[in-house]
């Protein structure tokens, strides 16, 4: 069953302005990993607005596990889809750790017992067990993503959207946040669509999407997009500064694949020059 | 103007249950020309350090109310803090702390946050406006405007009547930028100058900040996490951790010393974790750690 | 401890007043009010100086820190036993000049009325210091539940209390940083006559404005997308215990209102 399911999706801001989203048919399978790339401005923030219903369509059909979204459904859906967002200090309610990560439990009016045990596993998840009696306040902002992510996770959904929540974090916070979800999809089974502008965080992905001016430009595996680095170019995404040192040895005549991991291009010169 | 600082210490909230130590009598001395890069977590000291550099915190003796302390009997004082921008002594009262505020250009973390005019020339003039001596002439402000805005890489004659939230992001940080460099500054100190922008975004800044650091402000100071930003454009960089500098080395030393680096949970660049990833292999290669004498290195060693 | 604190003035130790039930604490506050007022003589008054100090001894906040709220309001409280003072009519006078008079009853009933602000200002300001924000607007829901009766939008209200206490830090962080890179631009907020000063507060008010709206619509969403309808259906994690400690605060403050009203009766003829 598809989890996510755009057909024909028109979106725009204003009345009169410029399309956001363009005649959008796009879907994510249970359980799948998506990346989708994209400049500022592409669209693709709007994308994830759009699954959880904090904007309706101006046309077309947008369903989440065969639930049509209409306002009636926007509660179901909303309990299914979990939307982590771009800024850290923005998305926390309550002034301790706890308070906050059962937020969405209380809301969906669980017992008292339940929600205690979802805190447990939501926090366990993203490691901040610790934490737990903290103010979000003090903590850094890999940790205060990973707070929301809990938070998200106590309301225990199906699918999970990063919408730019690693654009501004440091490297080793962004790091945090891509294990972490990396191994919800892989040992929970969480479908996971990953927003961001970084290529290198799509490489985990079974799947990437780049979108430009609101439509759907490349679609393929992570490895698949890479070789297509030019044309990545052309809608202002850049390559990887690893991506670009293959390129620049396989011109200078080394034989090493295209690959963003370090280690194994390591690996690779170490046969080369061997 | 050259940057020179000996025990240098600094506490928030001295005295009360919430007192920290930010800085733990830190020595740096900072070379005019110089590109400089600042390292460190959140908390290292990096920022605290930053702000002493135009008075935005002040060394305790140069505060009105300061009085100093005689020492008891068979006391030892601790040394004498220095803090000098070029001529300006930081230290001493007298200090004329708004010339050096215009000599200091700083811009922080997110400069688009501290826009606030209707139109994008009356916030760059903002600046100017408030550090000119005498009030100045209309036609001196709109020239320093277009100065700044157009070094900074905007069209003047399109920008200038448009409201600043109008802007893209990226446009919105530039304008930001010429906002601060408008009173031509010699040291230009900027805060994480790439954060939030998107991998185009951030080269060009880079690029920008070279433009800048060639034909208006003599010294740029940056702070950053990002390793492979101080790498591939510092000419030296301080690596702060819990108050203290632990290395002040040109990123092509500095890198070598990756095990430590990563062992005060701080990052290093690609090149260096290449070279480490190599070296395991057993192949030595040596470089300055940016991209480009990497590549050059490796493929020497093929032929 | 020291890292829950948002902000205010609150404490950061350990100790029996600091653990006691928040909503108790509060209704403390209340009693001990009414205490004050219902106090018509100096062992009344005594009683309640006596109860006050042992409870700064047992919260471990030191003295000078309790004082030091009593600074801030000094001036309104020598203002009004001035007033006091030179308008009472008493009988035994000691000096008049035109409307004004010292007279014995003044003077008593001066020293009444500064005793009794002082009272409340430091046991209200002992409130704070003991209490997180935290804690205290929990205490707050959790006694004005019963006005949901009368349709007061009760969760509602402690939900705003509980996101403004949230923003506050951030917003003050916020306003620091503003304040700090209008500086660096040479903004001066120190000098000038009100209306240089009121214009110098622009520069600061604009971006902060612009970012708490940002803030507020991105909360909006995220309180959204975690399932966020109001009150509706929405249960609650934590619920406040009352204790030992609590009870034997409760039978403290009982005490205490007790024998004010008992010696307000008997006392009063006697002295």
């Amino acid at each position: 069953m598809n989890a996510i399911e755009f057909k024909g999706v028109d979106f725009s801001y204003s009345e009169d302005g410029a399309f956001a989203i363009k005649n959008l048919n796009f879907s994510v399978k249970e359980g799948e990993f998506v990346a989708v790339l994209g400049h500022n401005g592409s669209g693709k923030s709007t994308l994830a607005r759009l699954t959880d219903g904090l904007l309706s369509a101006d046309k077309g059909e947008i369903t989440v596990f065969g639930t049509p979204m209409t306002d009636k459904n926007l509660y179901t859906i909303r309990k299914q889809v979990g939307i982590v967002f771009q800024n850290p200090d923005n998305q926390t309610v309550a002034a301790i750790v706890e308070d906050d990560v059962a937020f969405g439990a209380e809301n969906i009016g669980l017992p008292r017992e339940e929600i205690g045990k979802r805190i447990d596993f939501a926090l366990k998840a993203v490691g901040m067990e610790e934490f737990r009696h903290s103010t979000p306040t003090r903590l850094s902002g890999g940790q205060k993503q990973r707070i929301a992510i809990a938070g998200v996770l106590a309301l225990k959904p199906k699918v999970m959207i990063l919408d730019e929540s690693t654009a501004m974090l440091d490297p080793r916070g962004r790091r945090e946040i891509i294990d972490v979800v990396t191994r919800l999809n892989k040992e929970e089974g969480m479908t996971v669509v990953l927003i961001t502008h970084f290529m290198e965080e799509a490489l985990l992905a079974d799947r990437a999407i780049v979108m430009n001016r609101g439509e759907i430009v490349m679609e393929g595996t992570p490895a698949d997009i890479f070789e297509r680095h030019e044309e990545l170019i052309t809608y202002n995404l850049a390559l990887p500064r690893i991506g670009y040192i293959c390129k620049q040895l396989q011109a200078g005549g080394m034989d090493v694949p295209d690959t963003l991991d370090y280690e194994k291009l390591a690996e690779e010169i170490a046969k080369c020059v061997s | 103007m050259r940057i020179v600082a000996e025990h240098l210490s600094y506490t928030y909230n001295a005295g009360s249950p919430f007192a920290s130590k930010a800085l733990k009598d830190i020595s740096l001395t900072i070379e005019e020309g110089e590109f400089f890069g600042i390292l460190g977590h959140t908390g290292s000291g990096k920022s605290t350090f930053v702000q002493h550099l135009n008075a935005l915190i002040r060394v305790p003796s140069s505060m009105k109310k300061y009085k100093p302390k005689k020492p008891k009997k068979g006391e030892v004082l601790p040394p004498k803090t220095v803090l000098t921008v070029g001529e300006f002594d930081l230290t001493h009262k007298k200090t004329d702390f708004r010339a050096l505020r215009s000599k200091v250009g700083m811009v922080f973390q997110y400069p688009e946050a501290q826009l606030f005019a209707e139109t994008v020339k009356d916030d760059v003039a903002f600046g100017y406006k408030n550090f000119a001596k005498e009030k100045p002439k209309a036609e001196e402000i709109e020239a320093a405007v277009k100065d700044a805005l157009e070094i900074v890489g905007l069209n003047y004659e399109e920008i200038k009547d448009q409201s600043p939230f109008d802007l893209s992001g990226g446009q919105k940080r530039r304008v930001a930028i010429a906002g601060v460099i408008v009173t031509r500054p010699e040291v230009l100190v900027l805060d994480e100058p790439a954060a939030g922008l998107d991998p185009l975004g951030k080269r060009e800044i880079m690029e920008l900040l070279h433009k800048l650091h060639r034909e208006w402000c003599k010294t740029v100071v940056i702070v950053s996490h990002d390793m492979d930003e101080i790498s591939e454009n510092c000419t030296r960089a301080a690596v702060f951790s819990e108050g203290e500098i632990k290395y002040v080395l040109p990123p092509s030393e500095l890198f070598a010393h990756s095990e430590e680096l990563l062992s005060l949970g701080l990052d290093v660049p690609l090149t260096a974790k290449l070279c480490a990833a190599l070296k395991a292999r057993g192949v030595e290669i040596s470089c300055d750690f940016t991209t480009e004498d990497f590549i050059r290195s490796v493929l020497a060693l093929r032929r | 401890m020291l890292k829950d604190v948002a902000f205010g003035q609150f404490y950061p130790v350990d100790s029996f007043v600091h653990r006691l039930d928040p909503r108790l604490k509060i209704l403390f506050l209340i009693a001990y009010i009414t205490a004050i007022f219902l106090a018509k003589n100096f062992v009344g008054l005594g009683a309640c100086l006596f109860v006050l100090v042992l409870i700064i001894i047992a919260s471990h906040v030191p003295a000078r820190k309790v004082l030091r709220s009593v600074r801030a309001v000094a001036f309104l409280i020598v203002f009004t036993a001035l007033l006091n003072t030179l308008f009472y009519h008493g009988e035994t006078v000691y000096w008049t000049w035109g409307i004004f008079s010292v007279t014995k009853e003044g003077l008593i009933f001066s020293a009444f009325l500064v005793i009794r602000l002082l009272l409340l200002v430091t046991c209200s300001s002992l409130l704070t210091y003991t209490t997180t924000p935290v804690a205290l607007t929990d205490g707050i829901e959790s006694l004005l539940t019963p006005l949901k009766w009368i349709r007061l939008p009760v969760h509602e209200l402690a939900l705003i209390m509980s996101i403004a206490l949230r923003f506050i830090p951030i917003l003050m962080d916020e306003t620091e940083r503003i304040m700090n890179a209008q500086k660096a631009r040479g903004a001066d907020f120190e000098t000038g006559g009100l209306i240089k000063r009121v214009r110098a507060i622009i520069p600061i008010l604009i971006p902060l404005l612009l970012s708490a709206f940002r803030r507020a619509d991105d909360l909006g969403d995220a309180m959204d997308a975690r399932c966020y309808m109001g009150s509706k259906n929405r249960t609650k994690y934590k619920k406040l215990k009352f204790g030992w400690r609590d009870l034997i605060a409760f039978l403290l403050g009982a005490a205490l209102v007790t024998g004010v009203v008992l010696m307000r009766i008997y006392l009063v003829r006697a002295i």
